[in-house]
């Protein structure tokens, strides 16, 4: 069914009205909370970002954009949405439930089929630079909106598959911190030895950066080797750091999620954000289907679908949805035509991405591909440096604003421009 | 009984000499001990002369006294880490300091230069620097043969123009004629991007950061997008085909219609069009036979082309002292219009290129510079204010962090008291490669080729102190060092002085010794103790900075 563009049933300004009343009303019926966590929710809390990360190149028509019964579609069926007029993956019943809720691009197209470049240019916005590291949509959020009085890193990264992304010429402090198999208690964070041991060893190794600030004491600070092993133990010692651990949560929450590896990421990833992480990153892999395509991609359907929708709808119930935006995407998306191994293989000439929260639209569509697979082009073809764009916006960022990288060489946070559909008030500008 | 004691007698001494004997056969065959080879040849001694004179300079035009020479253990473990990416053994240093003759320095800084595990080293860091630091692409680039190649041209120490004309010129195979990989690395979406190859060799290779020019005229650099283009071109004749990297005659180069990544004022050229090979400047020096490639490596490595022997001088000046003379280390200043004696940059650059662009030369020069061998402790660098002025007037060796490749080596090789080498049992190299893998990928490698200025990070911090690896490696059991020091040890002291040998090529201050000991008494054994003294030294900033 083709995309219904701009004919959103719902007058956005008025749907946005109706979300904000609920979702006060949703503040006052949970739980008693300390003030200052009470106040980190709402349109008002300072915003973070959600990346679902498909790694491997998720196919569109498997998934957000189905064509069923075409020479194309293969086996794939579709099914009715939330969303009047629009279908998705029939693999995806869970997602459909909540689709009001989001939106969908349809006519992504990169310049880039290779896998590493792919990823960069999707996480980044940019193409790959042999001058400069150019840093993860993450990291922009993270830089542009400081976080205050949270222990935890700014950008966490949960799941293992893919490239990683980078904090590139914003810092190393904003590579994400890697969790690569969520739910525990996060990663590195345990001293392996007693208390007391422990004690002794820091003290020994205060002694030895004693010794080495003997005549160099200037330089050795600007090390500031010293100073994050501090902020490290601090870490150590957070009660905050309660936030990895999916256990904590009813098992009732925790099977909505599914007892996955990816779902259990989710979970934390919608734990972090309510503690204040401002990027969060959840990698699923395996979606690189050369071959046995439609086997490979139905069985991730059981891992995304359950995960995906239980992350909208519990970030909503939370009202933290208006303050979070989720990216899911990969790095291209797989070719219409089917291979002789019942596989695809990479196309990023139109390929999909969903959008929910913050400034987002809910509801939108933009972009439709080829029925028969053969357009190159599909029809309002969105530039991957668009979408950074439009993500930026949606979380408040001038997405437009020139910052000097350590070369002097002035780069925009997005080289791209905003779909300005897909943001509820067009651009919004920050308070 | 009488009779067995008399035989016992005569057996003793013959089975204490045969002891002596394989004891001394065992040193002398010993893979570590470098050969007490000559200094170095003819005129390098007015070499490093000028290099002093050059940075001496620096120091009275800034009115900064230079720091106190450093002690040589210092200069030896400078030394293996930016020569062979590890740090001493206590097997080296133990000959190293029973060597009394007054050039040992010299002469050891030398024997390594010639050993195989510095031209391993020496290659991998090359090896990122021409072809870059991601996997590249599938199948066509084989950066283990690449840096294979590359390090047996350093051992044989040939001639750094040969090796760069064969990375830029040779056709063939990617596994049998390694050198193309240079090339086959810019493969990309089916095609070779000839842009990228261009950016490539001009920052490698000519010391000049040209990519800008790329979409439009760079408002700094001389090069125009045209002259890009052009310089773009001699790899337009390149193709992969099923034998390999080949060049194709009747191509052309076509620069097509790019869409900008940015909006940019009236930028030239943006449609599609054929572009003709011509360099940037110099056109007496492009050889008048051969493919577009060949006559390119001809350009770039001729020997009135001052910009390719001042890229490699400044690209060895950042392996040697951690951060490069001029920054950034891939785009340096116009050449001066005659030899520049005050930047010694332009002393070695001359030097390369009147002694048949030997890397070798260079290198031990470098490590023969007074600089080299200067302490990186300075009274001025207890101050903030004036820390920057000693850094900028290269008044005292810097500081530069490890690459966590190196960071890792060096702490394997702390836990086996011998030398790993390519001599080393097969068991602890392999051991090492898989431990340096993981440790590297969650560590991170520093950005853009900067390390100068990266700091360490709390998820490094937390990998150093929490670690799995961090917990093998300090462990103290029959394999490691730290469990045979806790076993062999006369006493605690002991103990200590040689954990801080083994990893900080020095021995304990009184002040710290004060504390290890009690931090061994207060372990519930001596074993537990001695880890606890190696973990400190492991998370310390003297172990993850090159001083």
């Amino acid at each position: 069914m083709a995309s219904t563009g701009f004919g959103d049933a719902v007058d956005p300004s008025r749907r946005r009205w109706c979300v904000h009343v609920a979702g006060l009303g949703l503040s006052l019926a949970l739980p008693a909370l300390p003030a200052r966590a009470a106040a980190r929710r709402g349109v008002e809390r300072p915003g973070s970002l959600v990346t679902v990360w498909l790694a491997g190149g998720p196919s569109q028509l498997e998934t957000f954009d189905p064509h069923p019964g075409t020479a194309i579609g293969g086996p794939t069926r579709a099914i009715d949405t939330a969303l009047d007029g629009v279908q998705i993956g029939a693999d995806y019943p869970q997602l459909a439930a909540v689709l009001d809720r989001v939106s969908i691009v349809r006519s992504l197209v990169s310049k880039e089929g290779d896998h590493e470049r792919g990823t960069h240019a999707m996480k980044t916005g940019y193409r790959p630079d042999p001058v400069l590291t150019h840093p993860s949509l993450g990291a922009v959020v993270a830089h542009e909106l400081p976080q205050a009085g949270i222990d935890l890193p700014a950008c966490v990264a949960l799941g293992t598959g893919g490239f990683r992304s980078r904090g590139g010429y914003l810092g190393a402090t904003l590579d994400p911190y890697h969790v690569p198999v969520p739910g525990g208690k996060g990663r590195n964070l345990v001293p392996p030895v007693d208390p007391g041991r422990q004690g002794r060893r820091l003290a020994a190794v205060e002694a030895v950066s004693r010794a080495f600030e003997t005549g160099r004491a200037a330089a050795v600070r600007r090390t500031l080797h010293d100073h994050v092993r501090g902020e490290a133990i601090a870490l150590m010692e957070s009660p905050q750091l309660a936030a990895f651990d999916a256990d904590a949560e009813p098992r009732a929450v925790r099977d909505a999620y599914g007892d996955t590896p990816f779902g259990r990421g989710c979970l934390v990833a919608r734990r972090l954000v309510e503690a204040g992480v401002r990027s969060v990153e959840v990698t699923l892999a395996g979606f690189d289907t050369h071959a046995d395509n439609f086997a490979g991609h139905a069985a991730l359907a059981g891992t995304l679908d359950p995960a995906l929708a239980a992350l909208v709808t519990d970030l909503e119930r939370r009202d933290l949805l208006d303050s979070t935006v989720i990216l899911v995407t990969g790095e291209f998306g797989r070719t219409p035509s089917i291979n002789p191994l019942e596989g695809r293989d990479h196309w990023p000439h139109g390929f999909s991405a969903l959008l929910a929260g913050g400034g987002i639209a809910r509801g939108c569509v933009v972009g439709a591909t080829d029925p028969d697979g053969r357009a190159r082009v599909p029809s309002d073809p969105v530039d991957v440096a668009d979408l950074t764009a439009t993500v930026l916006a949606a979380l408040g960022i001038d997405f437009a604003r020139e910052i000097a990288t350590p070369a002097g060489r002035p780069m925009r946070l997005s080289g791209g421009r905003v779909v300005e559909r897909l943001l509820i008030d067009g651009l919004r500008p920050r308070a | 009984m009488h009779a067995c004691r008399t035989i016992g007698r005569r057996l003793l001494p013959a089975l204490a000499l045969t002891a002596l004997v394989v004891v001394l056969i065992a040193i002398v065959q010993s893979p570590s001990a470098p050969p007490p080879g000559a200094v170095g040849s003819d005129d390098r001694p007015g070499l490093v002369a000028a290099l002093d004179a050059a940075v001496a300079a620096r120091w009275t035009a800034a009115g900064i006294e230079p720091a106190d020479p450093a002690a040589d253990l210092a200069v030896l473990r400078r030394a293996w880490l930016a020569l062979a990416g590890t740090i001493p053994s206590l097997e080296e240093i133990r000959r190293f300091e029973a060597d009394g003759a007054p050039d040992r320095l010299d002469r050891w800084i030398g024997g390594l230069l010639r050993e195989r595990r510095s031209a391993e080293y020496l290659a991998r860091r090359l090896a990122r620097v021409f072809a870059g630091d991601d996997q590249g692409p599938f199948l066509v680039f084989r950066r283990d043969r690449f840096t294979a190649w590359l390090a047996d041209a350093i051992h044989d120490n040939r001639p750094v123009d040969e090796i760069v004309t064969e990375m830029v010129s040779a056709r063939g195979l990617w596994t049998d004629t390694p050198a193309v990989n240079f090339v086959t690395q810019a493969q990309a979406n089916g095609s070779l991007d000839a842009e990228k190859l261009a950016g490539r060799v001009a920052r490698c290779m000519l010391g000049q950061r040209i990519d800008c020019a790329q979409c439009h005229d760079h408002p700094f650099s001389p090069v125009t997008q045209g002259q890009f283009e052009g310089l773009a071109a001699h790899f337009g004749q390149a193709r992969i085909t099923l034998l390999g990297l080949e060049d194709d005659p009747r191509r052309v180069h076509r620069v097509e219609a790019m869409a900008a990544a940015m909006p940019m004022p009236a930028a030239t050229g943006m449609t599609a069009r054929n572009v003709p090979p011509r360099v940037p400047f110099g056109e007496p020096w492009v050889p008048a036979a051969g493919t577009h490639r060949e006559r390119l490596a001809g350009w770039l490595v001729h020997p009135d082309n001052r910009r390719f022997d001042r890229a490699i001088a400044n690209r060895l000046w950042q392996i040697v002292f951690g951060r490069p003379w001029h920054d950034p280390v891939d785009d340096l200043p116009d050449p001066p219009p005659s030899p520049d004696g005050s930047d010694p940059v332009d002393v070695l650059a001359v030097d390369l290129r009147d002694h048949g662009r030997d890397l070798r030369r260079m290198l031990a020069a470098l490590a023969s510079t007074r600089i080299f061998r200067l302490a990186s402790v300075h009274p001025l660098l207890d101050d903030d204010a004036a820390a920057g002025r000693v850094a900028e007037a290269w008044a005292a060796f810097p500081l530069s962090p490890l690459d966590p490749e190196d960071l890792i080596t060096a702490m394997s090789q702390t836990t086996s008291l011998h030398t790993i080498d390519g001599g080393a049992p097969l068991v602890t190299r392999t051991v090492r490669f898989f431990r340096t893998l993981d440790f590297v990928r969650d560590h991170g490698r520093p950005a853009d080729g900067a390390p100068a200025d990266s700091v360490s990070t709390v998820p490094q911090s937390l990998l150093r102190m929490n670690g799995r690896l961090t917990r093998e490696l300090v462990e103290a059991n029959a394999l490691t060092a730290a469990g045979r020091i806790a076993g062999m040890a006369a006493d605690d002291d002991a103990a200590v002085e040689v954990v801080y040998l083994t990893m900080l090529t020095r021995r304990p201050t009184p002040e710290e010794l004060s504390i290890m000991r009690t931090a061994i008494a207060s372990a519930s054994t001596r074993g537990r103790g001695v880890e606890d003294v190696c973990w400190a030294l492991f998370n310390a900033a003297e172990f993850a900075w090159n001083h």
